[in-house]
């Protein structure tokens, strides 16, 4: 094109050029004259849009796929520095260490498997509690709440994601703690204790501690998600099921639960991700014992408390080597975690995912 | 079979907004009747409120006295849940439940009010599909496919076969062809046809070809009122009142 501007020098949008509809050449010379006297607009557009526009529109592109890609370099890059960094205790312990139950830094023997089970019988401590209690925030906000409560009730839901996780923390030495020793792990030893899970001394402090402080910590990212995607359920569908004959409840489970039901896993499954990786207030409240109990009063331990509590103090390479392993393993146990629940969603939708109508 | 419909001083409002002003209008069993009128008029809420969905609508209400066969549908006592299963209805948007196969959606009703014997379902689904004249074109995927799989037309058949299944009284259509191609709307206005037989069919339309082609008897709505009420020939072709001649002919509207 004979206008055209040298794409070196114009990384800016170009400004269109002031001149005569007649000399545009894309549009020849046969229907520039009938064209141009009569609209204007269309003569604005034609000038706003030369050929030439095409250069940031490549630039963005470039910039677009920049982006994209350093997700996969970041993700590159730290799976090699964690692997690269433990590579001392990868070669000293192997595969056991994923199932070691010993971690002795005095004798320089580390295993991974108190902190995996801690890990992942907190966080799905934490979903077995959050999940009903989220979904029925979300279902009271959108189905039953006066219009004037609803923003009230949802704020004070979004603020419980606003708190950060030190005071949760401390909330739970001070308030959680004493609450569950005194009154709720006496009730449970009493009616439940023969199922072994709730047995042993009393201190408060311990798995079932950190697993409701979770729950609490996820209600609001669960809750609010769900709450999107019951909003985003069409109107004709409580309709079609209202007018079915049914009642309210049935209304919420088959025209609204049902058709929201990915995006809640969805919903579920960002929080099980935050509550594997949640580090400061499990800290507090977990016990810190490396033991695998089944009693969910004994204090445990998770691999992001391990790696916040030991890493100042790791003095030996070897100590040093078996935490970043651990940080592996919690990568790992994440993306198995994440990738079970997809496979869960892709088979409750038969593989037909249809998030909404 | 069906049975009749009585409606008497049905007053309907949306907050403050009186949208039906004293109905009158006596629905005969086993016709259909068309509702027609301007947009705006209050048609669709007059149907509505026949099956108490109006109130489904926040700050939506009504009064007044509407008795369907033996069952006073505003009366002390009466359960809007009961009322609706006693009359279905089928909404201008096809509304199948998209996450449901063709069969669950026909069953949902069904199982609903309790439903659980797997070949009593099929049965009733089939039955239903039939009368909604769809049977032929799903019977081999009822169990493959969505309901939201089949077109626009074969979706407001699975509608109308979804209400059926519930075998209700009446059956309450708010413009049921009105986004269809002209062959899916030539389907749904032979399957009305039928339906007389066994239902007192109500739908609402925009077309009045439609309301000349499928009605016994029509109703023109105007802001809210009846304005008038008769055999369909007469609505089309003498009607009483001046506004009535206005619409049919196109004057407004």
């Amino acid at each position: 094109m004979s206008d055209s501007v040298d794409p070196m020098n114009t990384p800016e949008p170009i400004e269109p050029l002031p001149k005569p509809v007649t000399s545009i050449p894309s549009l020849g010379k046969v229907e520039a004259p009938r064209s141009a006297p009569k609209s204007t607009v269309l003569q604005k557009i034609r000038q706003s849009h030369p050929s030439s526009s095409r250069i940031p529109d490549e630039i963005f592109r470039w910039i677009i796929l920049l982006s994209a890609v350093s997700v996969f370099a970041i993700v590159v890059l730290v799976v090699w520095k964690l692997v690269d960094k433990s590579r001392l205790s990868l070669h000293q312990f192997g595969i056991h260490f994923f199932y070691g139950h010993d971690w002795d830094p005095v004798n320089d023997s580390y295993g991974a498997m108190p902190f995996i089970y801690g890990t992942l019988v907190s966080s799905f401590l934490a979903l077995l509690l959050a999940v009903p209690l989220s979904v029925g925030v979300a279902v009271y906000i959108t189905e039953m709440c006066p219009q004037g409560l609803r923003a009230i009730i949802s704020f004070l839901v979004e603020l419980l994601a606003a708190i950060p996780s030190v005071i949760y923390g401390l909330w739970g030495i001070f308030v959680l703690a004493p609450l569950l020793r005194d009154y709720v792990q006496p009730f449970l030893a009493k009616t439940l204790g023969w199922t072994g899970f709730f047995s042993g001394p009393m201190y408060g402090l311990g798995m079932l501690a950190a697993g409701i402080i979770l729950a609490i910590m996820i209600v609001p990212v669960i809750a609010s998600i769900t709450r999107e995607v019951m909003s985003a359920v069409p109107q004709n569908q409580r309709e079609a099921v209202l007018a079915l004959g049914a009642t309210r409840w049935e209304m919420i489970r088959m025209g609204v639960l049902r058709n929201a039901r990915i995006g809640i896993v969805g919903g579920v499954i960002l929080g099980l991700g935050r509550a594997l990786g949640e580090t400061m207030a499990v800290t507090m409240v977990i016990g810190n014992r490396p033991e695998v109990a089944k009693s969910l009063f004994a204090p445990g331990y998770t691999m992001a408390s391990v790696i916040a509590n030991e890493f100042s103090e790791a003095t030996g390479d070897m100590y040093l080597s078996a935490l970043v392993e651990i940080g592996l393993a919690l990568f790992i146990v994440t993306l198995i975690v994440n990738a079970l629940a997809r496979l869960l969603v892709w088979s409750i939708t038969g593989g037909t995912a249809r998030p909404s109508v | 079979m069906g049975v009749g419909i009585e409606v008497r001083g049905l007053n309907a409002w949306y907050g403050k907004n009186q949208s039906l002003n004293s109905i009158d209008m006596t629905v005969p069993a086993n016709h259909v009747t068309a509702v027609i009128g301007p947009s705006g008029c209050g048609k669709s809420t007059f149907v509505r409120c026949l099956n108490r969905m109006h109130e489904t609508i926040p700050e939506a209400r009504a009064e007044g006295s509407v008795k369907v066969g033996e069952m006073d549908v505003y009366g002390d006592g009466s359960d809007p849940v009961e009322v609706r299963r006693r009359i279905g209805m089928v909404f201008q948007k096809p509304n199948p439940f998209p996450t449901m196969s063709i069969f669950d959606n026909v069953a949902a009703g069904l199982k609903l009010n309790g439903f659980r014997n797997r070949k009593q379902l099929h049965e009733l689904v089939e039955r239903s599909l039939k009368l909604a004249a769809l049977w032929d074109e799903v019977k081999d995927t009822l169990h493959k496919k969505s309901g939201a799989s089949l077109s626009g037309g074969q979706q407001q058949r699975l509608c109308i076969a979804r209400a059926l299944a519930v075998e209700p009284e009446v059956l309450l259509m708010d413009e049921p062809a009105s986004a269809l191609d002209p062959i899916s709307t030539s389907k749904i206005e032979e399957l009305i046809f039928q339906l007389k037989q066994h239902y007192t069919v109500v739908i609402v339309t925009h077309n009045m070809q439609q309301a000349a082609r499928v009605a016994e008897l029509t109703g023109f709505f105007l802001m809210g009122s009846l304005i008038e009420y008769d055999k369909t020939e007469k609505i089309f072709t003498t009607p009483a009142d001046k506004r009535t001649e206005d619409y049919v002919t196109g004057r407004f509207g």
